[in-house]
């Protein structure tokens, strides 16, 4: 018996207790007996250092759905998706699948080493509010609120934000956004990863979806490319042929019939798959923190200066999350210097730094160029600049991170799909990103029961096509408007600023204008301007 | 009228020689004239006797192109794209007939189905998957055996049974399902009338039989044949003979002739902005027809 047998053994063995413990239901005896007797013989043959027997097709369906669901480290786990990144859109894809009818009796596997998928870590109301956050859009909330996962969000510290101003350092314009020039109560709701990712996991705690969550990393991944299986003696063996194989860092291996990648930026997944990208780094960092202001912040702000955005977004509380976009050498300036120059760094950013406070032109002045929109007003189109609160204290470390445009060229072939920032990397600048990746999620959730309904193998090419026609079309759009603003921003040349604060005064007072941008950046509206 | 529709269905020996006439690739348009002429000018005795409806050389025609069944950009392509549509149809009437819980995943637990003319089995494969009992049959023995070593891919495929036989064969051995469903067959057929006899005999009384073909129309013609044949290469020239194809009422008629009365029909439309197939009214090309067996 070789030493690597040795170690095999009892590492099986020890798998073997620890999942024991995790099973769940009434087992009878003489099952029990035939999975002992059936892991006995694996591990014999394991330590001999012979190849694992074939196993005997078995007629018995219940039987092998039980071996498979107790998650024995042998090579026929079998998974219907297998989602690699339990991050928030994978979670967001997992509760999706388990609240429609067709879909959640699909058997799941989630891998991602990351430890607060256990469920064990606790948010408290007392902590200070984590510098990561997001800003959901209302589509994302009621998406959201169709799984059933809103209600946890509501449970924690979340913020909506009804108003919004966006202006530039030079002074020349602003624009005003209210929820109710669109007759909405919310612009939208800022609201901490941690916060999202929890109530997800909560929501799919809830649900009756069978899953496994493999606390591990994703080694390598073969998917089966021939569509006709070459005759081989047993039955069972050639299932997992056409199927896509994971092998986890673990030493787990499992077969699903699809592999969803939302594994993030730099995604494993989709390297293995080959899934080829475009894209560009912004030589831009983003400086992210947590800030106290004296009165309650319901505003969100954003103000462009010569080297990027500032964004000031409410968290609840008395609490404001920064978002400060400029180049690499002052954000390592500004995470190096203490927190009292931050904090005056801040201020001068967000305030009377850079250039001029706009002129507020109410409408009065401006009477005869725009009255004849003035039967359509927005409520925001009479309100006045205003000035962000200030900043009064730093209440979190600064994290940096560097900003790119990365966008994959397909999001799918056969048996892989990629969702998420895994697909796409946007500019935090509009606060659209994970929007997006909340959309892909939910849309393959969707594509994905219509499949089960005509009876598709869900790894199927055409299948997957479908969502990613949708979707690119989507992203895309979203991923070009962004850039374009980023680009457009970016550069301090005259004739460049007065257009820009032309569009400012267009977006401001167009009121038809403006209810389209508000409903194409709440994702109610699929694309901007033509509704 | 009703004496040229009852000529208009050709026998198994005037059809062969029909075709066998015109050389493979020439325009059928002169067809019917064709089809008429020698009808009146055959006498009975020359029908013959065999009530077999297959027609050798449409099987010829298949069985050449039998390894590409399951490849999806290949000459089956058009099949694979419209598949999901056609079950959706199938899942939707099956489901309201046999009180079937529309939101199931596999709605068809317990029901008996035989796809006649199974060919790779891309219609068997997906029924099975909705949790049906499935039959495939298919006359060419190409297809059956591509249909079989694609079905052990999957567990819940694994059980579909694929006899090489005819519907004729299986009414001899007095097999009967629940729900049988030929699509695209029977305008490869020589005796359509005998074909819906068989598909009637196979079906349990008050059970569900699935029809669809492509419609003899003017439309149907400058579609199927033309622009799917001649302009896009979807497929293969002479896959269709436009003769052959069936009117919606001609199918009612012949089907309530087996016994079985027509529910519900509906047409396939294709986009060619979206590439997508979609269930409408419009049944003038491709569409399909879901009857059940007259309770005896």
């Amino acid at each position: 018996m070789n030493n690597r047998g040795k170690g095999s053994l009892k590492y099986l063995l020890q798998q073997r207790q620890i999942v024991a413990r995790f099973v769940k239901g009434d087992q009878s005896t003489s099952q029990k007996k035939a999975k002992g007797r059936a892991v006995a013989a694996k591990i014999a043959a394991e330590v001999c250092g012979l190849k694992v027997p074939r196993r005997t097709f078995c007629n018995n369906i219940a039987a092998r759905e039980h071996e498979e669901n107790l998650g024995l480290p042998n090579n026929f786990v079998h998974y219907d998706i297998a989602i690699v990144g339990g991050g928030m859109v994978g979670m967001a894809l997992a509760c999706s699948l388990a609240s429609m009818p067709l879909t959640k009796q699909l058997n799941v596997a989630i891998i991602d080493s990351n430890p607060a998928l256990e469920g064990k870590t606790c948010i408290k109301k007392e902590d200070p509010p984590d510098p990561r956050v997001s800003t959901v859009t209302p589509a994302t909330i009621s998406l959201f609120k169709d799984v059933g996962a809103w209600q946890y969000v509501q449970q924690h510290r979340h913020a909506y934000f009804d108003k919004m101003q966006v202006w530039d350092y030079t002074g020349l314009g602003y624009t005003r956004y209210n929820a109710r020039d669109v007759d909405k109560e919310v612009l939208g709701c800022v609201v901490e990863n941690k916060v999202l990712h929890s109530s997800l996991l909560s929501c799919i705690q809830n649900t009756d979806l069978k899953k496994r969550i493999y606390p591990s990393r994703l080694n390598s991944m073969t998917l089966h490319q021939n569509h006709l299986p070459t005759m081989m003696d047993s039955t069972s063996s050639s299932f997992h042929a056409s199927l896509a194989k994971l092998e986890l860092s673990d030493g787990n291996s499992l077969y699903a019939k699809l592999v969803v990648g939302a594994d993030g930026a730099k995604s494993h997944v989709r390297e293995l798959a080959g899934f080829k990208t475009t894209g560009w780094n912004y030589s831009q960092n983003a400086v992210i923190c947590t800030v106290e202001h004296k009165t309650e912040n319901q505003c969100a702000w954003q103000r462009f200066l010569p080297s990027g955005p500032i964004a000031l977004l409410p968290v609840g509380d008395k609490f404001s999350n920064i978002v400060w976009t400029m180049n690499p050498k002052e954000s390592s300036a500004c995470r190096e210097m203490n927190e009292n120059d931050f904090v005056k760094a801040l201020n001068h950013a967000l305030n009377y730094g850079y250039g001029p406070h706009p002129q507020s032109n109410l409408l009065g002045n401006n009477g005869d160029i725009f009255s004849w929109f003035r039967r359509d007003l927005t409520v925001s189109a009479n309100e006045c600049f205003e000035v962000p609160p200030d900043v009064v204290k730093l209440v979190s470390g600064r994290m940096v991170f560097p900003l790119s445009l990365r966008h994959a060229n397909n999001y799918a072939s056969k048996r892989v799909v990629l969702i998420g920032d895994a697909a796409h990397t946007v500019h935090p600048l509009a606060g659209q990103g994970v929007n997006l990746g909340f959309g892909d999620a939910f849309a393959l959730s969707r594509i994905i029961s219509e499949g089960i309904a005509v009876g598709t193998d869900i790894g199927e090419v055409h299948l997957l096509k479908k969502f990613e026609v949708e979707r690119k079309r989507e992203n895309i759009m979203m991923m070009a408007i962004l850039d374009g603003f980023q680009k457009a921003y970016s550069v301090d040349f005259g004739p460049l600023n007065v257009l820009r604060a032309a569009a400012f005064h267009g977006a401001q007072y167009i009121s038809p204008l403006k209810r389209s941008i508000i409903s194409y950046a709440s994702g109610e509206q699929r694309l901007p301007l033509f509704s | 009228m009703a004496s040229k529709l009852l000529n208009r269905f050709p026998t198994l020996n005037n059809t062969a020689y029909h075709i066998l006439s015109l050389p493979f690739l020439r325009s059928t348009v002169a067809s019917p004239f064709l089809v008429h002429t020698r009808l009146y000018s055959e006498d009975v005795s020359s029908r013959v006797s065999n009530r077999s409806s297959l027609n050798q050389v449409e099987l010829a025609k298949f069985s050449s192109i039998a390894d590409t069944w399951w490849d999806a950009e290949g000459p089956f392509k058009p099949l694979h794209v419209m598949n999901p549509t056609r079950l959706a149809f199938i899942r939707s009437t099956l489901c309201r007939h046999f009180q079937k819980d529309p939101y199931c995943a596999r709605p068809f637990e317990g029901l008996k189905i035989v796809d006649v003319g199974c060919g790779g089995g891309i219609l068997s494969e997906p029924l099975a998957r909705m949790g049906a009992t499935v039959t495939g049959v298919d006359a060419v023995e190409k297809n059956i055996k591509i249909a079989r070593l694609h079905s052990e891919s999957g567990p819940e495929t694994a059980n579909i049974e694929y006899c090489c036989t005819t519907a004729e064969k299986l009414v001899e051995e007095q097999r009967e399902f629940d729900a049988v469903i030929s699509l695209e067959v029977i305008e490869h057929v020589a005796d359509p009338a005998e074909f819906c006899k068989s598909l009637a005999a196979l079906t349990v009384s008050n059970g569900a039989t699935v029809v669809s073909t492509i419609n003899r129309s003017m439309r149907s013609y400058a579609t199927a044949i033309i622009a799917a044949e001649y302009i896009l290469h979807w497929l293969p020239k002479g896959t269709h003979q436009w003769s052959n194809f069936l009117t919606p009422q001609e199918l009612v008629l012949i089907l309530q002739r087996a016994s079985i009365t027509v529910q519900e029909m509906a047409g396939f439309v294709y986009n060619p902005l979206t590439g997508q197939w979609t269930l409408s009214d419009d049944i003038s090309v491709n569409f399909i027809a879901f009857g059940t067996k007259n309770s005896q």
